[in-house]
């Protein structure tokens, strides 16, 4: 347990050393929500005149939801760190020594979390470039930046325990893919819930992914509903915990395999 | 209490089985402290899963085992901090520096500041690396980035060193320089090196005490000169024409005075004599008789290779024999 920090500050600064030394990647990772934004946001520009959205702002709406899928794409794929670890024969070095299994998934998610809000302030600043107004202000901003970073630490620990699993880039790939576009569609980030058919709306109250995308767009609001905000952020950092400590636990399920 | 400290690594009656798989059956063995010692075997012998096993990666189905004096099932995160481990994979971080990778290992086992950065230092200049210390290990050669394993196997000063295959892969220049690394180690203190290898020359060269493995089995065990002079005389090892009778060459070398253990591989027959030079003709002469053609004959001393070949009944994949006729 007293090396779960000190580990956690050298694994997740080893993370981070990697993702600096790739220019390209970070291109990508910062451009990507960036079409996202653009492209749904003209796609789907008239979408706001359909009985049940609030707002007469697609941008305004679309915003909130692309921070929020932008952190599954990402998250999604932090296991694949894990499975080059693993194939280069890190993962035995690392498993072998007296490193805290807990710092391994905990430096992953903070990984995540720094990528997410770099990229959630990119869409952040191209959203207010394109007309987005936020009401809530900085607050607000801030509760969005919470409510994705618990949402990335979930998905990352949940690719992460997947990879421990599956330990083949294919299947995660293929379980990530098949995990994360159907959750955005399942939830309100493009939709609004009362716009959705019914056995949408049914659902999504179950889905972290909604409670990540509601609690975000009520706080950047202009009279935020701080109940239904609080609810769904405390939901959030359970689903984070519980993910976090099932996807250590699948370090056993990878040692089990050698 | 003296039993403990003189014995680095004692394995005993391990057995790990993958579904119908046995890959090891009731292995055991005993390494003395401050020795090197040779796990030497073909490939899929059973040699990488027993160092799983004692290096706490993974449990053994049955069976039990301490190094440094600690078991490794009852106290699997004493045991990680007492050893190295130099796995058959390289474990360097390819996106980080040299000077990084040892840094992650020293600070993981708790090394801080100026202490750990001048142990690093160290190891950098031990192993010739200082130069490259700061490029990232994706640019180094294969040689380089298997000497920052190594490196980063010792950070620590572990008393018990596990080098798994360290030398599968290289060419033969970084080869004989990681020999000689290794055995520049083996020279330190109190350091105990279990080293696998499936080539029979590298356990020659380094190990104090060997195992040979095979298929899960310890098949036998001692010093390399004890196991070789187990062996009386040399292998005569006589290749035939691509048209003669193996069957007729076979007989020819059975109705030979003083010829022994007498194998067939492909093409290839092996025998052991006495003395191999004056074998060679009478055995040439019985083929000839037969009407067997030859096309080459080689005669060698007794190597590890006729160690693993009288108690498995097979030759090593790669016999590579010293003296050509």
């Amino acid at each position: 347990m007293t090396t779960l920090a000190p580990h956690t500050g050298y694994l997740t600064n080893r993370l981070l050393t990697a993702t600096l030394r790739q220019p390209a990647y970070i291109v990508i990772t910062l451009v990507q929500p960036m079409i996202w934004l653009l492209l749904f946001g003209q796609l789907f520009k008239r979408v706001v005149e359909l009985p049940g959205f609030a707002t007469g702002s697609y941008i305004d709406f679309l915003t909130p939801g692309v921070v929020i899928m932008t952190v599954l794409f990402s998250s999604g794929w932090a296991g694949m760190t894990f499975i080059q670890d693993m194939d280069r024969g890190v993962m035995d070095r690392m498993l072998s020594s007296p490193v805290s299994r807990g710092a391994m998934m905990l430096a992953s998610a903070l990984n995540q979390a720094v990528t997410i809000v770099v990229q959630s302030v990119v869409v952040i600043i191209v959203g207010l470039v394109l007309g987005a107004e936020f009401s809530g202000g900085i607050p607000g901003v801030l509760v969005m930046l919470l409510a994705a970073t618990l949402l990335g630490g979930s998905f990352a620990s949940l690719s992460n325990g997947m990879a421990l699993v599956v330990r083949t880039e294919e299947a995660l790939i293929g379980f990530s893919t098949m995990l994360t576009l159907p959750l955005s569609f399942l939830s309100s980030a493009m939709m609004a819930r009362d716009a959705a058919p019914e056995w949408i709306q049914n659902v999504s109250p179950w889905n972290p992914v909604d409670w990540a995308v509601v609690a975000s767009r009520e706080a950047l609001s202009a009279d935020p509903d701080w109940s239904a905000v609080f609810i769904r952020l405390g939901g959030l950092f359970a689903v984070a915990v519980v993910a976090g400590f099932v996807a250590t636990r699948a370090f056993r399920s990878y040692q089990r395999s050698l | 209490m003296t039993h403990a400290r003189e014995t680095a690594i004692e394995a005993v009656e391990l057995v790990k089985k993958y579904g119908e798989v046995t890959a090891l059956d009731r292995l055991s063995f005993s390494v003395p402290a401050g020795t090197v010692f040779g796990l030497l075997g073909p490939n899929g012998a059973g040699k990488s899963t027993t160092i799983k096993i004692l290096t706490t990666l993974s449990t053994p189905t049955s069976g039990k085992a301490t190094v440094a004096g600690i078991d490794v099932l009852a106290r699997p995160n004493d045991v990680r901090r007492a050893i190295g481990v130099v796995t058959q994979k390289s474990g360097t971080d390819p996106q980080a520096t040299g000077r990084e990778n040892l840094l992650l290992v020293a600070h993981i086992h708790g090394m801080r500041g100026r202490a750990a950065k001048t142990r690093v230092d160290e190891l950098l200049a031990l192993f010739g690396l200082t130069e490259a210390a700061n490029r990232v290990v994706k640019q180094y050669s294969g040689g380089m980035q298997r000497k920052l394993d190594v490196a980063m196997g010792l950070v620590h000063g572990p008393t018990v060193l596990f080098l798994d295959e360290p030398t599968t892969g290289l060419d033969p220049q970084a080869r004989s320089e990681m020999w000689a690394e290794i055995a520049r180690l083996a020279r330190h203190e109190r350091l105990t090196i279990l080293l696998t290898t499936h080539y029979l020359e590298e356990a020659d060269h380094l190990a104090d005490h060997l195992v040979i493995v095979d298929r899960g089995h310890l098949v036998a065990q001692g010093s390399p000169e004890e196991l070789k002079s187990e062996l009386r005389g040399d292998a005569v090892v006589i290749d035939l024409s691509p048209d003669a009778s193996v069957d007729a060459a076979r007989t020819a070398i059975e109705g030979l005075a003083g010829a022994r253990e007498i194998t067939v591989s492909g093409r290839a027959i092996r025998t052991r004599v006495d003395h191999g030079a004056s074998a060679v003709p009478a055995a040439l002469a019985a083929l000839e008789r037969s009407a067997v053609e030859v096309a080459a004959v080689t005669v060698a001393r007794p190597a590890l290779d006729d160690v693993y070949l009288q108690h498995t009944g097979r030759t090593f994949a790669a016999a590579e024999e010293v003296a050509v006729l």
